[in-house]
């Protein structure tokens, strides 16, 4: 075994949302992104965190093991753990070793033999495409529509399960054109095998506050309750 | 044996001797299938459940008692027959002539009953005075034998809650036994019991039991006699489904009118009663209908059970319950699970009649129930907050597959096992006495070893950890010795003669302690061991209390390091206690349980090293304390499940807040990780969860207008309560606690 570690935000031991049954989340530290909706600004710092090495990890995760049932698992969130790609293969690799398993919860900003080695101990990858046009891409999230649209072709050619979410925020891509696009790259992969839309929520800024940096969509609303079920509506049509 | 009353039932050992659970074992069919099969609330339940909930609106307006028989002690023929709604009610009975109105019964201390009559605009009555001027009760006996220092104990709070002055409660009569067998019979067999013991040694232990068999074979009589006011007549066994239901709740209403225990459990009754049905089923007497509407008519009769208690003794338990526990569910020793139609119906009876704190229905969860009934339990819980859960898989193997619950979490074999309730000592106050060397701040008295206060600066965990001790070793000795005394008397001067009739005549008994606060002197060590902790005196020179610099682990993490030292302490209790032998030979037994005390006891204990402030509330039960967590739920279950329940017999109580959103993102997703949550759970050999799925903001309304949320039902410790009948200070406590929230 390496001596590699990894550097770890925070774990939640009760994790519902990020994956399917119950799983053990860790939140890896650092992000390369700087999404103007993150409710996670202090995961983007690369130098933050405590480190572990991934038996370390492991380990913790192993304690809940009994909680899993059938369908639950470990989930590496973050933060942006592809920054961390080769800490999280092994932890993965791990994991399958114990039977548990495996979720990824990421951008895909990064596609790279490190990325693709990490892929292969993935058994199910949760994958934000935060918007469906490219120019919002760009000027929210920092580089092209391109880079996860390429990311999920690769998940597509090497069949991973794949859940697509999206943070709804209101004014940006609340629309019915942005779930319908989201719903034709969908189609175009098959690998894709439900899609989550999120409510965009401000209860981060206090996070914001704390570090002294601005919460760039500060001032948009969050989406009613209705507003979701109508575009989950259209999700489902 | 054999009875026409029988036919159709398989035969068995149980017609030779009285034996419940082989007649459950030869007759039960188990059901792993789901709840499809239900049926709603009829006409006539919907009925009659609105004129219970007018009377309890009318209550709730009278400020929580709806009406008083000053003049009549309770007993099982001191009242003329009460009825809800005569003609429309299945099952029969009330514990005085009216529904709500509540007797008065003085044997435990009559003071108590004196002061719960004024508390609520009433006088006892004169008659009663004057009986009682002439009578020891309980409560008399007691205090006649108590010493300086157990009174001193009480003072100081560092034991409290002792059943000194009210019925102790916690004993569950095998009230199926009237059902199945007939009061002939069971009269016939105790009579043997008695003649038998005859033919022994008449030393003290033989003669009290005679003279008990004695007090038990006149209140059988009584019971025969109480139900014949009613047009029963349950000399023979039951015949049929009703009769089964009424026959079992004729017994224990008998025992909630001869006692007024602190708790006064029901047993493990539902998978009995399906027996019943499923004849009646077959033979065609009985639809699914008019089964659930027996099963909905039998708990509104223990809806509307009640006892009249102080304003002290509603404000240190919130509201006045009576855990009527009903065990349901677990599985059987040959494998197959007790789970039965009539497990779904009585879990059911939280739709037809709504959600209620009342029967306290606790499922005995083990992994190998049916998935169905797993996602039943859950999503029942969800939608009501109602249900506790206890591990099945760690007590089956203690006490066979026909044990039941007393109270909140304490198991026994029904009918063959009962305990001495011995309420809780305080191990957090303790560690502030030891301390200073023998001084209670909090009450200024001087109390245990004297010597002088710990002058070590920060202090030094091997130093306090060797003076706790021998304060450890004080106390112990001297609760067990304040139990023995209570509970001779408690025998002497209120012996329970209904529910004792109702057991086997040789019982195996329990003493059954307690520890409050246990995660606060966990942190509170750990601080002293990890960080630094420095005392601050006042200007006499004792510490009251502490500044505590640098991190330390804290229970509820899931870390070793402080959870060994929870899962030590109650060793070293239990441990202690052992050494001083109890009344009666009964089996030290420990909880980690505090009802809804977790508030008195930390309003009387000063400010504690883990940066407690003084008087703040403790954690209920063995839970963490409020917002240490770190590391989500899980941590925190991992945590609890760590104390051994080997070292705690009497049961480990946590208490779960958890929002709907944190569970899941559907209703489906909801009750399968509910489901994998407490198999995971159980699976570590944890012992009880309290489950709670709501959001604070609920709360938080009812807390601000009480009157719009009347049946708003949440779990304490082992057990559930109206949100409204809590008392203000309680219900910030647990808007307080740590909801467990989707990230």
């Amino acid at each position: 075994m390496s001596d590699l570690t990894g550097r770890i935000h925070s774990i939640q031991s009760l994790g519902t949302v990020d994956g399917p049954g119950v799983r053990f989340v860790a939140f890896l530290q650092g992000c390369p992104l700087c999404c103007g909706c993150c409710h996670n600004p202090d995961t983007w710092d690369v130098c933050g965190g405590s480190e572990s090495t991934p038996t370390q990890l492991v380990q913790k995760a192993l304690r809940y093991k009994e909680y899993f049932g059938s369908e639950g698992g470990i989930t590496l969130s973050g933060g942006e753990p592809l920054l961390q790609a080769e800490f999280a293969c092994e932890v993965f690799a791990l994991c399958r070793k114990e039977g548990l398993h495996t979720c990824l919860d990421t951008s895909g900003c990064l596609l790279n033999d490190t990325v693709k080695a990490l892929l292969a101990e993935t058994d199910r990858v949760l994958l934000d495409i935060k918007y469906t046009d490219d120019a919002l891409y760009r000027s929210h999230v920092g580089c092209s529509l391109q880079k996860p649209l390429e990311f999920l072709a690769y998940l597509q050619q090497q069949n991973i399960p794949t859940t697509l979410r999206q943070v709804i925020i209101p004014t940006l891509n609340d629309t019915e054109r942005n779930v319908t696009e989201l719903k034709r790259i969908a189609a175009q992969h098959p690998c894709v095998d439900k899609i989550e839309l999120l409510p965009f929520r401000k209860i981060c800024q206090v996070k914001y506050d704390e570090i002294g940096i601005p919460f760039a969509f500060e001032h948009l609303p969050e989406p009613t309750a209705q507003q979701m079920t109508t575009l989950n509506q259209l999700l489902n049509q | 044996m054999q009875h026409q009353n029988w036919n159709g039932f398989k035969q068995g050992v149980w017609q030779d001797e009285i034996n419940v659970r082989d007649f459950i074992q030869q007759n039960y069919k188990e059901y792993t299938a789901g709840s499809d099969f239900l049926a709603g609330a009829t006409e006539r339940t919907r009925a009659l459940m609105q004129k219970v909930q007018a009377l309890f609106a009318e209550e709730r307006a009278k400020g929580g008692v709806l009406d008083v028989d000053v003049n009549t002690v309770s007993s099982l023929k001191s009242y003329a027959p009460g009825y809800i709604d005569q003609e429309h009610e299945l099952i029969v009975g009330l514990q005085t002539d009216a529904p709500l109105k509540r007797g008065v019964n003085p044997f435990g201390g009559i003071r108590m009953a004196r002061q719960a009559c004024e508390a609520y605009g009433y006088q006892l009555g004169e008659k009663v005075e004057t009986e009682f001027r002439y009578r020891t009760t309980h409560n008399d006996g007691v205090f006649r034998a108590y010493t300086d220092e157990m009174r001193l104990a009480r003072k100081s709070h560092v034991i409290t809650g002792l059943p000194d002055a009210y019925g102790r409660g916690r004993i569950i009569g095998d009230y199926r036994r009237v059902a199945l067998y007939g009061l002939d019979h069971l009269i016939a067999e105790k009579k043997k019991d008695k003649a038998a013991l005859g033919e022994g040694v008449f030393d003290a232990a033989q003669t009290r039991l005679t003279e008990e068999l004695y007090q038990q074979l006149t209140f059988l009589g009584y019971l025969k006699e109480m139900a014949a006011m009613y047009g029963y007549d349950i000399s023979q066994p039951a015949a049929n489904a009703r009769e089964a239901i009424q026959w079992t709740y004729f017994a224990y209403l008998a025992a909630i009118k001869e006692q007024n225990g602190a708790a006064m459990s029901l047993g493990r009754v539902s998978t009995f009663f399906d027996i019943y049905i499923e004849r009646d089923l077959a033979n065609g007497t009985l639809t699914e209908e008019g089964a659930q509407e027996l099963m909905d008519d039998f708990v509104i009769k223990l809806r509307v059970a009640r006892h009249l208690r102080t304003p002290e003794y509603n404000e240190l338990f919130g509201g006045d319950p009576m855990w009527i526990t009903e065990a349901v569910g677990g599985m059987g020793e040959d494998g197959r699970t007790l789970v039965t139609k009539n497990s779904y119906r009585v879990l059911n009876t939280l739709y037809t009649l709504g959600s209620s704190p009342e029967p306290n229905l606790t499922v005995l969860w083990s992994n190998a129930l049916p998935r169905s009934f797993k996602e039943f339990c859950t999503k029942v819980s969800i939608d009501t907050d109602s249900i506790q859960y206890e591990n099945d898989d760690v007590m089956r193997p203690i006490y066979g597959d026909d044990y039941a619950i007393a109270c909140c979490v304490s198991a026994m074999k029904v009918g063959k096992q009962m305990q001495f309730f011995g309420a809780r000592c305080n191990p957090a106050k303790l560690l502030l006495i030891a301390l200073n060397g023998g001084y209670d701040a909090d009450s200024g008295v001087h109390i245990g070893p004297q010597m002088s206060v710990m002058d070590t600066d920060p202090l030094d965990y091997d130093a306090v950890m060797q003076r706790y001790d021998l304060y450890i070793n004080w106390l112990c000795r001297l609760y067990v010795n304040t139990m023995n005394v209570i509970h001779y008397m408690h025998d002497k001067y209120a012996y329970e003669k209904t529910q004792m009739a109702l057991h086997d005549t040789q019982v195996e008994r329990f003493m059954a302690f307690g520890v409050a606060g246990l995660s606060v002197v966990a942190d509170s060590l750990s601080a002293i061991k990890y960080a630094k902790v420095h005392p601050l005196k006042n200007e006499d020179g004792f510490i009251v209390g502490f500044e505590t610099t640098g991190e330390f682990p804290k229970f509820g993490n899931d870390d070793d390091r402080v959870d060994r030292i929870a899962r030590d302490m109650t060793h070293r209790f239990i441990t202690e206690l052992r050494k001083t032998p109890t009344y009666r030979n009964a089996i030290h037994t420990l909880s980690v349980l505090t009802i809804t005390s977790n508030v008195m006891y930390g309003k009387n204990t000063g400010a504690t090293p883990d940066g407690r402030a003084a008087g703040a509330p403790f954690a209920p039960g063995a839970n963490p304390m409020h917002n240490r967590e770190q590391n989500g739920a899980l941590a925190s279950l991992n945590s609890v499940a760590k104390i051994s329940y080997d070292d705690c017999r009497d049961g480990i109580s946590n208490t779960f807040s958890i929002t709907p959103e944190a569970l899941g993102k559907s209703e489906q997703e909801r009750i399968g990780n509910l489901v994998n949550i407490l198999d995971g759970y159980f699976a570590k050999k944890a012992h009880h969860i309290n489950i709670n799925v709501l959001n604070r903001e609920t709360l938080m309304k009812a807390y601000e207008d009480p009157e719009a949320y009347p049946n708003l039902t949440i779990r304490v410790s082992g057990y559930a309560v109206n949100f409204h009948k809590l008392s203000r200070e309680q219900q910030r406590e647990v808007i307080s606690r740590t909801f467990h929230q989707a990230v």
